[in-house]
């Protein structure tokens, strides 16, 4: 696909992988080199990818054939509406260092997104204006989306607010 | 017992009677439960016939605290001070499983039973409980409101 070919022969190494399944594209990126795909991305007209549809996370831990490899994928789901085509970008990051520089600046809705990665997953996300729990209060021990959460762990009560 | 034994047990009769088919709830509805709740209090099956008919959305005007729905740990500072904000005297009816036990949402998010945050008087179960259900609930807190010793 000529999106896949233009980003591989722009940023080279930095995409690690690709796939095409139908139709769907897929670019795994290095994260030293996000932000600069993230905004090559957004603004070359050929692309204008205006939107950030989804931005989430994948814990590996425990996925058969993955064990060994980074534990985290964040995953950036873009769309053009003035082309009408998408485009899945994935980072791997590490257990040991989960974090990722921030897209905030590129697309707003990406505050939200993040935080909520950061509450579900404990992946931060560097340079982020606001790095506070979304859904989750701030009592909250873990990040409860992790593999090895426990599903039965409770949580202390929380009192009203004072 | 005495004389005056005598006439405050008939005096706790006369104030559990008139306090048990006067009673006015606060529903406190966060789920799907509130469907039941509905279906109950509308002329299908009328709860109005228990002196119920008449929900108060404040609760410093109500008796009867019905919680009716799944409880996040998020909301239940709000449960505890809507809880505190009601006057003696005040009753609290646990609707659904959710509110009994957490039912199948053992997980992260919800309150394993809201007596662990405030105390019950009825539990009704069910996912969610049919009007049947619920209607037994409430004659089962007008027995227990009619038996209640009076504090003077």
């Amino acid at each position: 696909m000529p999106i896949l070919d233009e980003l591989r022969r722009r940023f080279g190494d930095a995409i690690v992988e690709t796939a095409d399944h139908r139709g769907e594209l897929t670019a795994v990126v290095a994260r030293d080199a996000l932000p600069g795909v993230l905004a090559h991305c957004r603004d070359e007209a050929a692309l204008a990818f205006d939107v950030l549809m989804d931005l989430t996370a994948v814990d590996y831990q425990k996925f058969p054939g993955r064990e060994d490899g980074p534990r985290f994928e964040v995953v950036y789901h873009l769309y053009s509406i003035a082309r009408n085509h998408r485009l899945r970008l994935k980072v791997r990051v590490d257990e040991d260092d989960p974090s990722v520089p921030t897209a905030v600046a590129l697309w707003p809705i990406a505050n939200w997104l993040e935080r909520e990665v950061w509450d579900m997953f404990g992946v931060r996300f560097e340079g982020h204006p606001d790095p506070r729990r979304l859904l989750l209060y701030e009592e909250f021990v873990g990040h409860p989306l992790r593999k090895d959460y426990p599903i039965n762990r409770r949580q202390p009560l929380i009192g009203p607010a004072t | 017992m005495g004389v005056g034994g005598f006439f405050t047990s008939k005096l706790d009769e006369a104030i559990g009677w008139a306090r048990k088919y006067s009673i006015f709830q606060y529903p406190f509805v966060t789920a799907c439960c509130g469907m039941e709740y509905m279906a109950t209090a509308c002329s299908h099956y009328d709860i109005d016939r228990f002196g119920a008919g008449l929900p108060r959305f404040s609760p410093r005007q109500a008796d009867v605290l019905f919680v009716v729905g799944t409880i996040s740990h998020k909301m239940a500072p709000v449960l505890k001070r809507i809880y505190d904000q009601m006057t003696e005297p005040k009753w609290v009816v646990a609707f659904g499983v959710c509110t009994c036990t957490g039912g199948f949402y053992d997980n992260y998010a919800t309150v394993q039973g809201i007596d662990t945050i405030i105390p019950v008087d009825i539990y009704i179960p069910g996912c969610p409980p049919r009007p049947e259900s619920v209607i037994d609930g409430l004659m089962k807190l007008q027995d227990k409101i009619a038996a209640q010793a009076q504090r003077y």
